[in-house]
């Protein structure tokens, strides 16, 4: 969202008027970021990290987190992506306001996320004595998982998407149309093609979020091990008894979210090198 | 002991009438009446000056956040800072540094922890309250929950703390006691996480305890079961050895374990120290 597509206009590199103050400041700033994840690196016990990590529980909750943010990242795209084309390409009366009410988990404490799913799909909540007449329960189910997930994971998909579709501009499109293409054509042709980069920049950001969920889960899903229990209130319960636990199965979130960043990455670079050599 | 001091001194300030008896009745809001009826026998337990910090134990938010206000009111000079989190957070912090000159566990685990650490004289500790388990279940109580034997019943959501914590712990150890097998629908890291899932109807029962019942009002009805007493948890209290201002810490904890301290905790539900 705040990384401008991958446009790779390579001559911006020339660029080198950055005052050695603005470096000072962002060396601070970069410190400030990883010297927590040093401190943490030095409290791991490395004696015991293997059967730390590997115990049933721990591999149970990673396994349930990987999963459960998969499947929250595949809903952010699926929903997301038509939430971004309406919000980019439309204009309607108060779409000003519902942006921002889309957007509002991402500013939303996820605690807060959690009480409002729960009044929304628990056993009494808006939809869910609904689903509970249908003899579907969400509440304790891995679903509950997911659906806290993709509430607070979507904003990240749609906001990057949105921002990629305005940079990118309609010409195109309307270029697409005046030869007879259909609205769904151009969208899958012209539109969706453009805008690859930003749309797996903002699948990896929603995935990042769905791994690191934990307030709205606990709210709103509960915790029972290999159901509900995802990795980070696997991480909050270790600390109780075993902070050694604790320490080894944050350092795996922190390598799991790092592989993942530099994955999509690699993916959105030579997504962006694939869009500009067809160009 | 302070409240006795100053109930001796009770007639000679009678004429102060009804606004200082109810400041010494233990309505804490009474400030000036309180300042005004200062016997001059208490004067050297109001030269405690300063602030103290207290870590407590969440549970003891609503009692101690009162016992604060009440020893406020009795020494002007002093003021109580509060940290109100889980047991093994506030262990946590402690350990890692954090300016604390009391600390109240829920349980003596955590205290232990402390003293292993040095940082609370092994003898120091001292058990002020106790709690028991109970059964929390809606009002309506749609299942139709008695005894203990009823959360083993299969179609019955049931939600307790996770055996790492204190509360999961005791839950273990009652339903050992009784027999009982329970399959959750979700082991919570706290009592306030079981306490929520029955307030908002997702569980059809929970296992918290009797002070959090008590606490939550008409939101939850509770249910005492025999097999509790299998399970009490004991609160201790002591003060941190490197604490800034001892003096006053040992007298927030002589006020905790006195007369008015164990009124406000049995008011909350707090059974007394074994």
């Amino acid at each position: 969202m705040t990384r401008p597509i991958a446009s790779g206009r390579r001559r911006d590199r020339a660029y080198a008027g950055v005052p050695g103050w603005v470096m000072g400041v962002a060396a601070v700033g970069a410190a400030f970021v990883l010297l927590p994840l040093v401190a943490m690196v030095t409290r791991v016990n490395w004696a015991e990290f293997v059967p730390l990590v590997t115990s049933e529980s721990s591999l149970d909750a990673l396994g349930l987190s990987l999963r459960t943010s998969l499947t929250a990242t595949a809903l952010c795209v699926l929903l997301g992506v038509p939430m971004a084309v309406v919000l980019a390409r439309t204009e309607f009366w108060g779409q000003r306001i519902l942006r921002s009410l889309v957007l509002l988990p991402l500013v939303l404490p996820p605690v807060v996320g959690g009480i409002a799913l729960l009044y929304t799909f628990g056993r009494r909540g808006l939809l869910g004595q609904g689903f509970e007449a249908l003899g579907v329960t969400i509440a304790f189910s891995t679903t509950a998982v997911v659906l806290a997930q993709t509430f607070v994971a979507l904003p990240f998909l749609v906001l990057s998407l949105e921002g990629a579709l305005r940079t990118v501009g309609t010409r195109y499109e309307a270029v697409g149309a005046t030869l007879g293409a259909r609205p769904t054509t151009v969208l899958r042709r012209i539109t969706l093609p453009l805008v690859v980069p930003a749309l797996l920049s903002g699948a990896v950001l929603s995935f990042a979020r769905a791994l690191g969920e934990f307030g709205a889960t606990l709210a709103f899903a509960g915790s029972l091990q290999g159901v509900t229990r995802t990795l980070p209130l696997e991480i909050y319960l270790q600390r109780e008894t075993d902070p050694d636990a604790a320490v080894a199965l944050s350092l795996v979130l922190v390598v799991v979210a790092v592989v993942v960043v530099a994955a999509a990455h690699q993916a959105g670079r030579s997504g962006g090198a694939r869009l500009r050599g067809s160009s | 002991m302070l409240r006795s001091t100053r109930r001796r001194a009770l007639p000679a300030v009678a004429v102060l009438g009804g606004a200082a008896a109810i400041a010494l009745s233990g309505c804490a809001s009474g400030g000036a009446a309180d300042g005004a009826a200062q016997p001059p026998e208490s004067s050297s337990a109001s030269a405690l000056e300063g602030s103290i910090t207290v870590f407590a134990a969440a549970s003891l938010k609503g009692t101690f956040t009162e016992l604060a206000d009440e020893f406020e009111a009795e020494h002007p000079g002093l003021t109580v800072e509060l940290t109100f989190a889980g047991s093994s957070d506030l262990v946590t912090q402690i350990a890692e540094g954090a300016p604390a000159d009391v600390f109240a566990s829920a349980d003596e685990n955590n205290m232990a922890k402390l003293v292993d650490e040095a940082l609370i004289g092994p003898d120091a500790p001292v058990e002020f309250a106790t709690n028991v388990l109970q059964i929390a279940v809606p009002p309506a109580n749609p299942q139709g929950i008695e005894t203990l034997a009823d959360l083993a019943r299969a179609g019955v959501a049931v939600v307790v703390c996770a055996p790492q914590v204190p509360c999961g712990a005791a839950a273990a150890a009652v339903e050992t006691a009784a027999g009982v097998d329970i399959a959750p629908v979700s082991e919570e890291s706290s009592v306030t996480d079981v306490l929520g899932k029955v307030t908002s109807g997702e569980a059809d029962a929970g296992l918290v305890y009797l002070t959090d019942v008590i606490a939550a009002g008409d939101a939850v009805r509770g249910i005492a079961f025999p097999e509790s007493a299998e399970a009490v948890n004991v609160y201790p209290i002591a003060p941190v050895t490197d604490g800034q201002n001892p003096e006053a810490a040992l007298a927030f904890i002589d006020f905790v374990t006195g007369a008015e301290g164990r009124a406000v905790l049995e008011a909350a539900g707090f059974g007394a120290a074994p």
